[in-house]
């Protein structure tokens, strides 16, 4: 275990179990409401204050951890789901139509500017954390489609996988039982990256109202009911700001770690 | 070689007419219609009609799709449906303030990065490789909005010594533009940076193990002197490439940035046009992107290709 | 010598900088949060064409004034015949539009004409459907024949969907608006401003200020941004009322409250079961705290209504006690209603934010009573669509800001699908009704009846919200119509 692997999994698991303890117990309900109660700063009661409605910060944050983590989660599934098929795929197929279809068909997403596209999506098919997850996962797609692919073809070149060829294995199957458990350590390293870029992709289309609509709360939407109140009350953009800061910063620790741990001669992709 | 280009600008040609089908027919899908929009409650049903008629939407969907196509093989993109006037005139007017505003946040994101790299490289593992190595940790995990928000607040409302947003405009000088154009490029350039950093050193420690750097140190050139004389050329080429993956993103991912300090960017454009179903100008914004990067890549490779022969048989 | 003529250059820019600093203010920037899509107020119903343009650069026959009222515009005098069918207008002499040419009763007989053409795409285009014929008598007089009286006939001119436009100029009108106001169109640099310039050949009284800036600017954090920096001297329409504490507390600014004619609501399919039984829509009026929603939504701006009327309307009657929240009651009337244990149904929201921010407070009072309102935030272009056109919702907010629109309930059609041909009829009678003691006794009725029938959630009357310096005097602080009329603003010394 190294140092960066440490502290990453520490500051993830804050906002891990911040999630999973806001299924049994908050400080207050986070949707109750209490007008007269509003804009307080962090106190005994309030723990992180409350917001314009009154409603518990600390509650909301807990809460909205779930929102983030469960959006991004899903969009990396996605991302990997059908990412590392065709990546296998293309791998196995080197050099045939598929193979440059599939990288064709990559290169072309990579093209989209993905914040543009993703609010575009949510603003066509409707704001919502379903379309969020779907526009996020989208750009996960060719991410996975590429390492994979990347990584399996000197795999191809190994003697185990001529064995298993001469055996007669089908290529299917080979991807599955010989190649895929040995990209797997880059992949787990990738899914880290690509989970904590979905935790901010998710905050920015919050942010502009297209993320997981209300009541629900979602960190990027309580810091776009925040834009106009932070200067009479600063900690209401501070701590969904600090929130999504630490999250970020302990999945990416959490990649680095792991690289590092699994397999200190891998590079994994990151733009 | 030959072949190889024709090769890739078939490729090319294919990735933008599939990009031209994807854009207009999907964007086409949105509920919502630019007439009623512009028209609002109380029109008549009669109205929106006669509107629709002016605007030329009445037309059915695959030849407005082809007048598009053909249109843009000229550069002209057509009349956006709520402004009426043309859209190359638009984008064109709105790229005065992103391009210089994706430069500017370039220049500031590299002029804070190569050296931080550099020197984290340098000073590998030790105290100063990871305060700097730390700081992009940080960088990377601030969304650019909730930065962009602390520094309005901070430097336009408190201290007051940008304006709170807005542009300049041309006609009062480069430094005026350049200095209603600071506090978006940092927030920009923020992450940015962050990343840069973390790739410029990578990239520098990669290459210091390759054979020839340490064939330099063995002729008795210190880390640093063979960092400044081999390392430093050899790792540009990454470098460069991810530069020029950001200027493209930036460009687009000024989106909210804009918004935030309404600068009349590209991507207000894009999200006013969005609002008001203006998809037409949509459609044109996004296609002028995705060509762009289609365009910048396709050359990469290209040069890439001039480079190392290897690389025309693709692995 | 090159040198010393650019140090000279440089030494009389910098005393006319002096100078001016010195003079008296004629210049103004002016802030709103929605840039007009293009600048003609007679094919759009985009507010921001005329919150740039009313009164500034275009007029009409009639106009509103800041109070309200409805006063001459282009037109000195008017004659109405017995029965109320024809009116004859005398226009004021000397009027130019600002390419010099002169405006005459041929340019008020074609941009009438053009409003109601069969290919018109006026976004008003029923103002002036009861016009049958208009006919020049002579260069400054109009006769306009309308098919029944009309009651609002004056009011409707004054709208900025009827402002006089030449046929000459008609063509540039989107780009290029040639009107005849105390202000010329100048420059539009797209997605940032706006700017006009005095018009010195105006045949009125002519403005102080000299050069008008608009800016634009949308995001409420901007907005705020924008005012505390100075960078504009005045924000109509502004969008964060949790800001105006701040700048009333500070002297270099002044904060202007006033009214609109936007009665912000709850609409309510009224076609949609279980809101078809008149007691669902009555539990759900018992159910909304008003006060909650000023309170918490717009920070205690606005004024609380329990009807479709303007409160500052001299026929408004105050029905909020009909309506008054008592959520055990509205309780008791579900279970009555058969829905003891609630129901679900869907509650859109346009982007304003006393609709994202109202309807969040009013999906958790609902939840009091146990009705399961979820929320889908909507861009206007897909309100229109899905809400409005399509009629597909349950529950929405939206503030209309027409002035006067109680007339929308004798439609069956319109959205919240209201059909009473009692109301209906009280509405036609009210249209043929020219004496106003009659016809605010029956404004009075058409109040009650559809506060009695629980139509939609009212909720409250929208303020008008701006920022200025402190030295800006003669600005609106009301908004009868959309419009930032500038003609009587000036600088205070």
């Amino acid at each position: 275990m190294n140092r960066n692997l440490i502290i990453g999994l520490i500051l993830s698991a804050i906002a891990i179990l911040a999630a999973l303890v806001s299924f049994i117990w908050t400080p207050f309900d986070h949707v109750a409401m209490n007008i007269p109660a509003k804009l307080q700063t962090p106190n005994l009661t309030h723990w992180f204050g409350t917001d314009h409605f009154g409603r518990d910060i600390f509650s909301m944050i807990m809460v909205g951890a779930r929102t983030s983590i469960a959006v991004a989660f899903v969009a990396v599934g996605i991302g990997m789901g059908l990412g590392i098929p065709l990546g296998l795929w293309a791998a196995a197929r080197k050099g045939s139509y598929v193979d440059e279809l599939i990288m064709r068909a990559n290169d072309l997403i990579f093209a989209f500017p993905s914040l543009v596209i993703a609010i575009l999506i949510t603003a066509i098919f409707g704001a919502g954390a379903v379309n969020a997850i779907i526009a996020i996962g989208i750009f996960n797609i060719p991410v996975f489609a590429r390492v994979v692919r990347g990584a399996a073809l000197p795999i191809w070149e190994r003697e185990f996988i001529l064995a298993a060829r001469v055996a007669g294995k089908k290529a299917a199957r080979i991807s599955v039982e010989h190649i895929l458990p040995n990209v797997l350590n880059l992949l787990i390293v990738q899914a880290t990256i690509q989970f904590s870029l979905g935790i901010l992709a998710e905050a920015a289309l919050s942010y502009v109202g297209l993320g997981a609509q209300p009541p629900t709360p979602s960190w990027g939407r309580m810091l776009a009911d925040a834009q106009t109140l932070v200067s009479i009350a600063p900690h209401l953009a501070l701590i969904p700001g600090f929130a999504i800061i630490i999250t970020v910063m302990g999945l990416n620790l959490m990649g680095d770690g792991l690289r590092d741990h699994l397999n200190p001669r891998t590079r994994v992709a990151r733009t | 070689m030959i072949r190889y280009t024709l090769k890739r600008f078939l490729s090319l040609c294919i990735s933008l007419a599939v990009a031209s089908l994807l854009i207009f027919f999907v964007i086409e899908i949105a509920p919502g219609d630019p007439a009623s929009f512009m028209l609002g409650i109380n029109a008549q049903p009669d109205t929106v009609a006669a509107l629709r008629a002016e605007l030329g939407l009445d037309v059915p969907k695959f030849e407005r799709y082809l007048a598009w196509t053909q249109g843009m093989l000229t550069g002209d993109f057509g009349m956006s449906y709520t402004y009426r006037t043309p859209i190359s005139q638009m984008v064109a007017d709105r790229l005065w303030v992103s391009l210089p505003l994706a430069l500017f946040a370039l220049a500031l994101s590299t002029i804070i990065a190569l050296p931080a790299g550099i020197y984290a490289a340098a000073r590998r593992g030790k105290t100063g490789d990871v305060a700097v190595m730390s700081a992009t940790q940080l960088g990377v995990a601030i969304p650019n909005f909730w930065f962009a928000m602390m520094l309005v607040l901070i430097f336009a409302i408190k201290l007051r010594w940008f304006a709170g947003g807005g542009f300049a405009g041309w006609d009062k000088g480069l430094g005026a533009v350049m200095w209603s154009l600071t506090l978006p490029a940092i927030s920009l350039a923020l992450p940015q940076a962050a990343i840069l950093a973390r790739v410029m050193r990578s990239a520098l420690l990669d290459v210091m193990n390759e054979d020839f750097m340490r064939t330099a140190r063995a002729k008795g050139l210190t880390t640093t002197q063979t960092l400044w004389k081999h390392g430093l050329r050899n790792a540009l080429i990454p470098v460069l490439t991810i530069i020029g993956l950001q200027f493209s993103f930036l460009l687009a991912g000024g989106i909210i940035i804009e918004q935030v300090f309404y600068l009349p960017g590209l991507g207000r454009l894009v999200f006013q046009a969005i609002s008001a179903r203006d998809l037409i100008v949509v459609e044109s914004v996004v296609m002028l992107l995705v060509f762009a990067v289609i365009v910048v890549n396709f050359a990469v490779d290209l040069a890439y290709a001039t480079v190392d022969p290897r690389l025309r048989a693709r692995t | 010598m090159k040198h010393f003529v650019s140090q000279l250059a440089l030494a009389s820019a910098l005393s006319v900088a002096g100078f001016a600093a010195h003079a008296a203010n004629t210049d103004i920037t002016v802030a709103m949060q929605l840039e007009p899509p293009h600048l003609d107020p007679t094919s759009a119903a985009a507010g921001a064409i005329d919150s740039v343009l009313y009164s500034n650069v275009f007029e009409g026959l009639t106009r509103f004034m800041g109070d309200g009222s409805v006063v001459a515009g282009l037109a000195k005098s008017w004659d109405i015949s017995n029965d109320g069918l024809v009116y004859t207008f005398i226009l004021h002499d000397n009027v130019l539009f600002h390419d010099g040419s002169t405006m005459d009763a041929e340019d008020v007989q074609f941009s009438l004409n053009r409003a109601r053409a069969d290919d018109s795409t006026n976004a008003q285009k029923a103002l002036f459907a009861g016009i049958t014929n208009i006919s020049v008598l002579d260069t400054a007089t109009v006769v306009v024949t309308l098919d029944a009286p009309n009651g609002n006939f004056l009011f409707n001119l004054a709208w900025g969907d009827a402002i006089i436009v030449a046929p000459e100029s008609i063509d540039g009108i989107k780009q290029a608006p040639i009107g005849t106001g105390a202000f010329k169109f100048a420059n539009w640099v797209q997605g940032d401003k706006i700017e006009l310039i005095r018009n010195d050949a105006y045949w009125g009284t002519p403005a102080v200020l000299e050069n008008v800036t608009f800016k634009f600017i949308s995001d409420p954090t901007a907005a705020f941004a924008s005012v505390m920096a100075e960078d504009v001297d005045a924000f109509v329409g502004f969008p964060a009322p949790e800001n105006l504490p701040q700048f009333e507390a500070d002297p270099r600014f002044q904060v202007l409250v006033g009214s609109t004619e936007g009665e912000t609501i709850l609409s309510t399919n009224n076609k949609m079961p279980p809101f078809d039984n008149v007691k669902v829509r009555e539990a759900l009026a018992h159910a909304i705290d008003r006060r909650a929603i000023v309170d918490g939504a717009m920070f205690g701006y606005g004024t609380p209504i329990g009807t479709h009327f303007a409160p500052h309307n001299p026929a408004y009657v105050d029905l909020t006690g009909t309506s008054a929240y008592d959520p055990e009651l509205a309780k008791k009337l579900l279970a009555e209603a058969g829905f003891a244990d609630g129901f679900e149904t869907t509650l859109h929201l346009p982007p304003p934010s006393y609709a994202r921010r109202g309807g969040e407070i009013i999906a958790a009072q609902l939840a009091q009573v146990g009705i399961k309102a979820q929320i889908t935030n909507v861009e206007w272009a897909q309100w229109l669509e899905t809400v409005f056109r399509g009629k597909d919702f349950g529950l929405t907010i939206v503030s209309h800001t027409e002035p006067m629109d109680i007339s929308i309930y004798a439609n069956p059609e319109y959205y919240f699908q209201y059909e009473n041909p009692a109301f209906q009829e009280l509405i036609t009678n009210l249209n043929a009704t020219t004496d106003p003691e009659a016809r605010t006794a029956l404004m009075g009725d058409a109040q009650r009846m559809i506060s009695g029938d629980y139509v939609n959630g009212y909720l409250f009357q929208l303020a008008q919200l701006s920022v200025a310096k402190a030295g800006v005097q003669g600005l609106w602080a009301n908004a009868p119509t959309q419009a930032t009329d500038l003609t009587a603003v000036s600088w205070a010394d």
